[in-house]
């Protein structure tokens, strides 16, 4: 067990170091020079030329890596181009966006998944489950921002339930930051939670074929009883590697997302970071999901092994 | 004798080779040139003349969705190609080798897996301007490591087997056993995989393209369709619905054959993964 | 189990929501919509229009302002006496006049303001605009003398632009972040990538804000900006983003739609160097194959005035020059033939975000077509833009709204990215510079335009129209932008 922790750790470690070159070097070679959009049309080139020398724009490309890696690993991730703030602080402020957003749709997406996928399951090639799981396929063919438009035009355009986008902060409250949150995240969840409940669905089908299963059912339990009571226990483990990849997707891939809903979330920011070449903030917010992927995998692994004990001596928690 | 075809093998058929044939006729003949601006006659609602309407610079939205089949299927073939070309022989020879290539080769996937894979779409497409071309890089980039895991996976159990051992104490070297005994075997695992990143690689065009990082103008692409057709949507909803539903159908049409694509190549999975 | 898993779910959520707990407060003062968010607070430094757009006249104040009619009006300067020769200004300042922070302003603020903003390592945008001031002398707090190289005519307007505004030495190096000003706004808040928050500044000097709050919310998707106004996230936008919703909102009894001028004049950029653009029958030709109402149909759903040349259509020595070279595009064929280009030739277009940019580049590519020429379409961001259009001249063509005002001057500079190079024209701005004279100005812009206009020097195509959507119950918005900025002292919500 402590090898193998050491082993993950080891390698966890050295993927951030192999990410953070990558995306130093990619950054690198970014064509748009930050110091000419921060002045605009009409600019002068010598003040472009102060601000250059100003933002540290002049020195070598190699002492900027390990300038800005030393920083890193004291947390410290500079002053972003644009903003003149501190990335560090940008990247929470927008986390306490995007990590509830991300949160809110796994939520929406497993409460959806899950009661489908059993009632699926209780009814494995029945008439039931074809339309449901043909219901699924629509699900995850639905690109998630045409169906945030749908959502707009609905909810917030028509029916005026949801205000189209913005988000007033949590200052506000909890409820007016939920219900900010609300149309994107059931954007996000849909596709999810069709992925989620095909994979259960198929997780709980294989384990109702396993004896123990059979035997709680020759005991006279109904079969959607076994399946809340023994199966899902069991079907957990694809199902947590799903709920994991989505969570790293979410806090990612809701780029497209926040745009449509105009929210100062993580995505965002990126997005306008690369659009101003604000290669600070692209470069610390890469990282950072990077981190958050590597770290996510791993707690995934660790969950793994403890639902599941046979796993601990296996090479690795795959 | 033939296994019977399942539902979702023939609706999935059935619906991508629509859009195949939307894209394949777009070539020679649209009802109206894609391309062809006509400022009086924009916005106009579906009619018999117009099927899918008129667009804001008054384009014909059929001709366009037609042209824009073309531009989201050639995106999502050659990503599909570049991640199968050069993912399958690393996964083979990972597999082949073990040791230190394995371990690398697997090291490098879990990396690209950890990036964030639009975000890294969007800097590369930043980086070497927008275009299909760039859209196909960033796509397919994404691909190799999925099409290297499965492949490797997949041959890893095959090397235990009975004629697999034959061959290796023939002495016939790795890679001819990969090539003769090993690809053809993972060949039906790879299609139904291919129709899959198919499938996610048209979403992945329409997401870049919908960012105004994909296709440029003035060839039409579903996702800038969409992201034009936004503040339309309101007072011309046929600009937002039909290249909507025409990324939907192809995506629904590929998975559903996928699905049966693997019931015809692996029958048992059927109870399971349906 | 399903509960169980929700459970833990919630307990994740939980404690972001407890720490989320408080007070919900109701929507005070006026929430304004804009697209841009600016980079940074400082209008002293960095040109984007987003920054004037939020603190120009509202945080901070110039010496001088620019009423929404064009006019120059007096404001930390209440006024002014210009020696004979027009080469002294003596400003006349307001008294009594405090920062945000507390600390007075006077003469020395401006001699600091105005030291600053043309020393050599200042990141003044528009350091041009100080060029002609030789020294900045202090009589007494309250009386500061500006002695220029030359006499300027438009002196007093320029120390009313937004790169000219007041700042106190001890907070300046800091306005970028928190910006410090003497305006009838204070600084509040910003919220990165969403809002900044200005509030009613009580110790104001001159008339008090109407509005107790002003929050500007930065929506850059025009589609969610649509949505924004109507479900009354925002009370309106100064400058709406999307034409084409005009016609929803002019219907609706809740809306006012007004439409004013603005100083952008929206050009057909040509780079003047490369070939075959460095051949004037190509320019006119050009110009003779666009159809501008085309253009502002499509692009811009008919809002926008043609232009014939880089003039405002507002200012009172506007010449309409756009009968010179007419849509016509047999007559562009024929010059077409005459530069020895008979099969015309292909170039490329880049274009910025904005939509009247990527939807009049794709009716001018189909209108260029018709003569032969064309274009390959390049989508790019504004940094890419800036950086390869702008900076480094590498392009062809491009279509961009220039929206400073007064800024024909731009013909006459040598590194400009048209790359016009013309002796008589440099010579005619020499010689509005040393003008005082109004009449006499004028006729020197007259000429000025009627050149470039003959030089076809640029596709000269519509004057961009200031599109105001708003709630009706809101008042006091402008209704032209003779400047970036706009002064919100008088914008209130009738409840």
């Amino acid at each position: 067990m402590t090898a193998w922790l050491a082993r993950r750790l080891t390698s966890l470690v050295l993927t951030l170091l192999a990410a953070s070159l990558i995306i130093f070097l990619m950054i690198e070679v970014l064509p748009g020079d930050p110091a000419a959009f921060m002045m605009g049309l009409n600019a002068d080139p010598q003040s472009v030329a102060v601000l250059r020398e100003q933002l540290g724009l002049d020195a070598p490309i190699l002492a900027r890596y390990f300038t800005w890696l030393g920083a890193l690993s004291h947390g410290d991730f500079g002053l972003s181009y644009t903003y003149r703030v501190p990335v560090g602080d940008l990247i929470v402020q927008r986390l306490a966006v995007s990590l509830p957003l991300a949160l809110y749709a796994l939520v929406l997406s497993t409460a959806f998944a899950f009661p489908i996928a059993v009632f699926a399951a209780a009814r494995a090639n029945k008439a039931g489950d074809t339309i449901i799981m043909g219901i699924t396929q629509i699900g995850i063919a639905i690109p998630n921002f045409w169906f945030a438009m749908v959502l707009v035009l609905i909810f917030s355009i028509g029916l005026q339930w949801f205000s189209a986008g913005g988000f007033p902060g949590w200052q506000g409250g909890v409820l007016p930051g939920l219900r900010a949150l609300t149309l994107p995240a059931l954007a996000l969840a849909l596709p999810q939670a069709a992925i989620l409940a095909r994979i259960m669905r198929a997780a709980l089908i294989e384990t109702l074929a396993e004896d123990y299963v059979r035997t709680a059912r020759a005991k006279g339990l109904g079969k959607t009883q076994v399946i809340w009571r023994h199966a899902l226990r069991n079907a957990l483990i694809p199902v947590l590697t799903i709920i994991g990849m989505q969570l790293s997707f979410l806090l990612a891939g809701s780029i497209i997302i926040e745009n449509v809903f105009f929210l100062p979330g993580l995505g965002r920011l990126v997005f306008q970071g690369i659009i101003q070449r604000d290669l600070v903030v692209v470069k610390s917010v890469v990282v950072v999901l990077v981190f958050a992927v590597v770290m996510i995998n791993f707690l995934v692994d660790l969950t793994y092994v403890a639902i599941d004990p046979r796993l601990r001596h296996e090479k690795r928690g795959k | 004798m033939m296994p019977r075809l399942s539902a979702s093998f023939v609706i999935g058929a059935a619906l991508s080779a629509i859009i195949l044939l939307a894209a394949l006729v777009s070539l020679f003949w649209t009802p109206y040139d894609y391309a062809a601006l006509d400022i009086a006659a924009r916005l106009l609602p579906p009619t018999p003349s117009h099927w899918f309407g008129t667009d804001h610079l008054g384009r014909d939205v059929l001709s366009m969705v037609m042209a824009g089949a073309r531009n989201s299927i050639a995106v999502a073939i050659v990503a599909v190609c570049i991640g199968m070309g050069l993912g399958v022989p690393l996964g083979l020879l990972a597999a082949a080798q073990r040791g230190w290539a394995e371990e690398s080769l697997m090291r490098v996937n879990d990396l690209v897996f950890a990036f964030p894979a639009l975000i890294m779409a969007i800097l590369i497409t930043a980086v070497f301007g927008p275009g299909a071309i760039n859209a196909i890089i960033a796509i397919g980039i994404f691909n190799i490591p999925v099409f290297a895991r499965l492949s490797r996976g997949a041959a890893l159990s095959l090397w235990t087997r009975d004629y697999v051992l034959a061959a290796r104490l023939s002495a016939k070297r790795p890679l001819q056993i990969s090539l003769e005994h090993i690809l053809p075997n993972i060949t039906g695992l790879l299609i139904v995989q291919g129709t899959i990143q198919f499938s996610m690689g048209i979403i992945a065009e329409a997401g870049l393209s919908y960012v105004g990082l994909g296709a440029q103008p003035p060839n039409p692409s579903w996702g800038r369709m969409l992201f034009e057709a936004q503040t339309m949507a309101s007072f011309a909803p046929w600009l937002a619905l039909f290249p909507g539903f025409a990324i939907l159908f192809s995506v629904l049409g590929l998975n559903l054959l996928g699905d049966g694509l693997r019931d015809l190549f692996d029958p048992k999975s059927r109870r399971g993964v349906a | 189990m399903v509960s169980r898993v929700s459970r833990v779910l919630v307990l994740l959520i939980l404690p972001i929501l407890l720490a989320a707990c408080g007070q919900s407060a109701p929507r005070e003062g006026v929430v304004l919509g804009m697209q841009l968010e600016p980079p940074g607070l400082d209008p002293t430094s960095g040109a984007a229009g987003a920054i004037d757009g939020v603190v120009y006249g509202n945080v901070f104040e110039g010496l001088t302002r620019i009423h929404q009619d064009g006019s120059v009006q007096p404001a930390l300067a209440r006024s002014w006496t210009i020696s004979a020769d027009g080469l002294e200004y003596v400003f006349h300042l307001q008294p009594d006049v405090r920062f945000h922070d507390g600390s007075l302003f006077d003469a020395s603020d401006v001699k600091f303001s105005l030291e600053r903003a043309s020393a050599p390592q200042s990141t003044n945008a528009q350091k041009g605009l100080f060029v002609p001031i030789e020294a900045v002398e202090i009589l007494d707090p309250l009386n500061v003398k500006v002695v220029l190289k030359y006499p300027a005519g438009d002196f007093l307007f320029n120390m009313g632009w937004g790169d000219a505004v007041m700042v106190d030495p001890l907070s300046a190096p800091h306005n970028g972040t928190i910006p410090v000003g003497t305006g009838p706004f204070r600084f509040v808040d910003w919220h990165k990538g969403y809002a900044i928050t200005l509030q009613r500044h009580d110790a104001y000097w001159g008339a008090p804000a109407k509005s107790a709050q002003i929050q500007f919310v930065f929506i850059t998707d025009p589609a969610a900006a649509y949505a924004a106004v109507l479900a009354g996230d925002v009370d309106g936008f100064s400058a709406y983003p999307a034409p084409e919703n005009l016609p929803a909102f002019e219907v609706d009894p809740r809306f006012e739609v007004v439409i004013g001028a603005t100083e952008g004049e929206t050009i057909l950029a040509i780079n003047n160097a490369r070939a075959p653009f460095g051949n004037l029958l190509v320019r006119r030709a050009i110009a003779h194959a666009i159809n501008r109402q085309e253009i502002i149909d499509g692009a811009m759903f008919g809002r926008g005035i043609p232009i014939g040349s880089h003039f405002s259509p507002a200012h009172r020595a506007y010449e309409d020059l756009t009968g010179m070279y007419a849509y016509d595009p047999s007559r562009a064929r024929v010059l077409l033939a005459q530069a020895g280009y008979p099969d015309g030739f292909t170039a490329s277009l880049k274009l910025p975000p904005p939509s009247y940019a990527r939807r009049g580049g794709e009716i001018l590519a189909a209108q260029l077509a018709k003569v032969g020429i064309t274009l390959r379409i390049e989508n790019m961001e504004w940094a890419q833009w800036l950086d390869q259009v702008f900076t480094n001249k590498d392009y062809d063509l491009s279509i961009v709204s220039h929206t400073e005002p007064m800024d024909i001057g731009i013909y006459g500079r040598d590194d400009y990215y048209f790359q016009y190079k013309s002796a008589a024209f440099k010579t005619l701005m020499d010689r509005l510079a040393l003008t005082n004279d109004a009449a006499e100005r004028e006729a020197i812009l007259r000429v000025a335009q009627r050149q470039i206009a003959e030089d076809s020097v640029n596709g000269f195509l519509f004057q961009f129209a200031k599109i105001g959507v708003w709630d009706k119950r809101l008042k006091g918005m402008w209704t032209d932008a003779p400047i970036q900025g706009e002064n919100l002292s008088e914008v209130y919500f009738e409840r």
